[in-house]
Parts: structure tokens; C-alpha cells; sequence
């Protein structure tokens, strides 16, 4: 079934749909220069940037619950049902997720501020690069197949993660040598591994935000490996 | 796969060709509509029902059962004969002149139309409750026992306090009435006297309860009464609900029946209709597109 949201007698709930989904994919767009502007921070050791990021993600999180409100007065206002009312489910549950995204460019933020402190650049930029890059894209992907209601783009997305919970495994054994190998290291490659977690849990939100959008597309909840729920459909 | 016209001929969808194919004998064709509109357990079975006023064809070769013990909400906009496929089951069509209703519609696999059939019986087992409160003008009591009395179900006094008390316990009416029962149906508030109907039409102990936007005329309270009542009686009851209420049909119904221009165009769990119609006619409808 085709998705239209501007197709309501009622101009008003066009205008409310419209300007909620506008809502979300704008944090969206805030949350993807976070991450990016997150691992710039940590690969450059600019301390500055880190710091803007702590304080967009203030921001961020008033976003969150701005659009959980506009949502809840929609629900009030309209009731909505089928293809809206999953319209509204998916925009507070990717707003949720963007929001821990958010919070996940924090943490990478406060590392590179707690490594530029330190000095001297460790190991491991290389893995933090590298699996930055995937989730970047992953994140902008997810959110470009919301925006094209894209089941495929969507489900291809989410097919990445795999890859980045690999690389993930690959880069933590890496880091173990390096702490093995020098033991004085272990508190800078510390950080960098907690960055790299941060990372991995971005490709898993890229992932939820995927699977909202075949909620919102095809009704089915593929949440939790439920991926067959598809074919029920 | 929703992309299909009202005309389309095979619409039935493979999720549900299983059902059909089990429960349905070979010449019936369920035509058009999509999602589930037989069931296995039917208390009524409509079968490629027409109903003409005059030259006016207003339902068209609709095929519908209705479970035993559920609740069916019949929804769609006004003119799509709802109301008038609800009118076929009770035969309350055949006071229409010039109506005419085709098709094979049985109550326990019994006709509902045919020369033999008595409508006054029938309807003491199918009742019906209508959209504006139609109490008798005579006493609380009166109105209850009416029914019991002319279709001979009780004639003692004894028996008849007894069916007039069950009656309004299972309307949740009752406490509200029980030291005013010799006082006119008429001076209750509408929700009471919506409530009365229901006692009235339970009173003869039916087996179906026909509703007709039965809530249209009350306020949120009295809504919230009836629908907890609908809940209630379907415990004994086989329910058939027409509404404009989308939220009613939602909370109040097991499967809903979404009309449009006389055709039947999907019947589904109540659950999927509301999150994910198949057809996007009910889709247009539910989310107030322009269909």
C-alpha cells in the first residue's frame, strides 16, 4: 500500500503528521553531525569540538521529548489508526533511539576530551575510523529509507550491522593485545574501547530505526529477530 | 495487492483461502471481499446476500458469518448499507415496500427467509436494539415484560418480576430504576432508556443482538456503560454491531466488516483493521483519507 500522510480531510492532521515526521528527521540530521563531529573530536584530538558536542546533546534531548509530546497530543487529539497510528509509533520509537545515539556521541565526546588531557595519541584510530564510517553511513541510510518509506534500503541497512558486530569483535581483540603488549597503555586504549563500544551501539539504533521503518511501511514488528514476521504480512 | 477495484472478482487473499476452502461448500464464492469473512464456529451465515429498494441494487453479493459469541462491528460511511445488511438478518427489511433481499442467509444453518418462517419468533431470537432509544410509553416494568408475555415465555407475575430483574441486572440497570419500576420508561435519561432497550430485547432471551449505532445518541458515560455491556452479553450473546464510532468498533468487537457502496470490501480481526487494513478503501476510511 502506498504511504501518504497528506491525503487527510482534516488539513490540520496533515499538517501534525507532516511536521512531526519533519520534527524527527531534523534531530535526526543534529544526531548524524553529532557522531560525525564526536569522532572528529576523538581522531583530532580537538578538545573544542568535544566540548560542542556536550553541549548539543542538551539540545538533543529536549528534541526527544518535544516530539514525544507533539506525538502524545496527536494520539490525544486524532486517534489514529493503521498507517498513522504506526506513523506515530515509529516517530517515538526513533526518537528514542536517536536520542541514544545522541548519548552514545556524549560518551565518545568526554573520551577524546579525557585522551586529548592525556597526550599522546594511542592505538586504535584506525578501527575507530573504520567502524565510524560504517555506522555513519548506516545511521543516514536508516534514516533516508524513513524518509522514502524504503522497506528494501531499510532491510539492506539493517543487514550492515552484522558487519559492524564483526569488525567490533575484530578491533576488541586488537585492543587486548595492545594492553597486553604494553600495560602502561591500558587506560588510553581503555577509552578507545569504550569509543568503539559507543560506535557499535550506534549500528545497533541505525538497525531499531530500520525495523520501525518496515513497521511503518508493512505493519509487521520484526523487532528481536523477528524478521518472519515480514512474510506474514 | 490493494491496488484492486471494487469489480475484481478474485481478490480473496491466500492468507485466508485456507478457512474458505474448509468451511465453505464449492459453489460459494466469496467474491471481492478480502481478509476473513467466514469463520468456522458461525451462529449466522450470510451468503451472497443482494438486497434491491425498488431498481436500487444497495448490497452487493455480500458473504459474511458471524461467530458464536462475537462481536461483529459493521463500519463504513453513511449510504454503504450497513445498516441495511444488519436489517437482513431479523428481516426487519421485509416492512419496506418495494425491498427485496436475495441470497442464503440460516440461523443454526436454519433459513431466515423462506415461506415457512415465522418473523415473529425470529425475532424474539434475533433482537435488535436501535440507534435512538425506542422505549414503549408505559411503565419501566411494562417494558421489560412485554416481550416475555406476548411471546408467551412467562405469564405468571412471579415469573415475569424475575425476568424483569435478570433482564435489568444484565442491562446494569437495575439499581438505577429497581424503586421506580411502575414509573414511565420515557422520563429516563437517554442512556437509561438505551439501557432499557437493551433489558427489553434480552428479556425474550435472544440468541442474536442486532445493534443499529445504538450509542450515536448517548454521552461518553453512557457509551462507556453500553460497551461494557456489549462485553458482558457476549458471554450469551451472538453480537452484530453497526457503528460510526471507529474507537467503538475497535474496543467493542472481535472482527470488523468494512462496507463501501454496498459492496463488502474487508472483514478482519479487529486488531489488524485498526493497524493494518489490507484493503486501502478501509484504510482511507479508519484514517479519514479521501477514499
Amino acid at each position: 500500500m502506498e504511504m501518504h500522510f497528506d491525503q487527510h480531510i482534516s488539513r490540520q492532521f496533515n499538517e501534525d503528521l507532516e511536521s512531526l515526521k519533519s520534527e524527527m528527521l531534523e534531530m535526526g540530521g543534529m544526531v548524524t553531525r553529532q557522531v560525525a563531529e564526536a569522532v572528529e573530536s576523538l581522531a583530532n584530538a580537538d578538545s573544542e569540538l568535544a566540548e560542542k558536542v556536550l553541549r548539543v546533546e542538551k539540545e538533543i534531548d529536549r528534541r526527544e521529548m518535544d516530539l514525544d509530546e507533539h506525538a502524545t497530543l496527536i494520539i490525544a487529539k486524532r486517534q489514529p489508526a493503521a498507517s498513522d497510528l504506526r506513523m506515530v509509533m515509529s516517530v517515538i520509537r526513533i526518537a528514542r533511539d536517536l536520542e541514544r545515539v545522541g548519548d552514545e556521541a556524549a560518551k565518545i565526546a568526554k573520551m577524546a576530551i579525557a585522551l586529548t588531557e592525556e597526550g599522546t595519541a594511542p592505538r586504535g584510530y584506525t578501527e575507530i575510523r573504520h567502524i565510524a564510517n560504517a555506522v555513519r553511513k548506516m545511521l543516514n541510510d536508516s534514516l533516508d529509507a524513513f524518509t522514502r518509506f524504503d522497506v528494501k534500503a531499510a532491510l539492506d541497512t539493517l543487514a550492515e550491522d552484522e558487519q559492524v558486530d564483526m569488525d567490533y569483535r575484530t578491533a576488541l581483540r586488537e585492543m587486548i593485545t595492545f594492553m597486553m603488549e604494553d600495560p602502561r597503555s591500558i587506560s588510553r586504549v581503555m577509552n578507545v574501547l569504550w569509543s568503539l563500544r559507543s560506535l557499535e551501539r550506534i549500528g545497533d539504533h541505525a538497525k531499531n530505526i530500520c525495523e520501525q521503518v518496515v513497521y511503518l511501511v508493512e505493519g509487521a514488528d520484526i523487532r528481536h529477530g523477528h524478521e518472519d514476521n515480514l512474510k506474514k504480512v | 495487492m490493494n491496488t484492486m477495484t471494487l469489480d475484481a472478482g478474485n481478490a480473496a487473499p491466500a492468507a485466508t483461502g485456507q478457512l474458505e476452502q474448509d468451511t465453505v461448500d464449492t459453489n460459494t464464492k466469496v467474491s471481492e471481499t478480502v481478509g476473513q469473512p467466514l469463520c468456522d464456529d458461525a451462529k449466522l451465515s450470510m451468503r451472497n446476500v443482494n438486497v434491491f429498494y425498488g431498481e436500487t441494487q444497495a448490497i452487493h453479493d455480500v458473504s459474511l458469518d458471524i461467530g458464536r459469541n462475537e462481536v461483529v462491528a459493521m463500519i463504513g460511511p453513511s449510504g454503504c448499507g450497513k445498516s441495511t445488511f444488519l436489517r437482513c438478518i431479523n428481516r426487519m427489511n421485509d416492512t419496506i415496500e418495494g425491498c427485496r433481499v436475495d441470497g442464503d442467509l440460516t440461523l443454526d444453518g436454519e433459513p431466515i427467509y423462506g415461506p415457512k418462517v415465522d418473523v415473529v419468533p425470529l425475532r424474539a431470537r434475533v433482537g435488535m436494539v436501535f440507534q435512538k432509544p425506542n422505549p414503549f410509553p408505559k411503565t419501566i416494568y411494562e417494558n421489560v415484560a412485554y416481550g416475555p408475555k406476548i411471546h408467551g415465555i412467562a405469564s405468571r407475575r412471579a415469573e415475569l418480576d424475575e425476568i424483569v430483574e435478570n433482564s435489568l441486572r444484565r442491562a446494569g440497570l437495575w439499581n438505577e430504576v429497581k424503586d421506580r419500576l411502575d414509573k414511565p420508561g420515557t422520563g429516563l435519561s437517554g442512556g437509561q432508556q438505551q439501557r432499557l432497550c437493551i433489558a427489553r430485547a434480552i428479556a425474550v432471551s435472544p440468541e442474536v443482538i442486532l445493534m443499529d449505532e445504538p450509542c450515536s445518541a448517548l454521552d461518553p458515560i453512557a457509551t462507556a456503560r453500553i460497551e461494557e455491556l456489549i462485553d458482558e452479553l457476549r458471554e450469551n450473546y451472538t453480537i452484530a454491531i453497526v457503528t460510526h464510532s471507529m474507537q467503538q468498533a475497535a474496543r467493542v468487537s472481535q472482527r470488523t466488516a468494512y462496507f463501501h457502496l454496498g459492496h463488502l470490501v474487508e472483514v478482519n480481526d479487529t486488531e489488524t483493521v485498526f493497524t493494518n487494513p489490507q484493503h486501502e478503501l478501509t484504510e482511507a476510511y479508519i484514517t479519514g483519507r479521501f477514499g
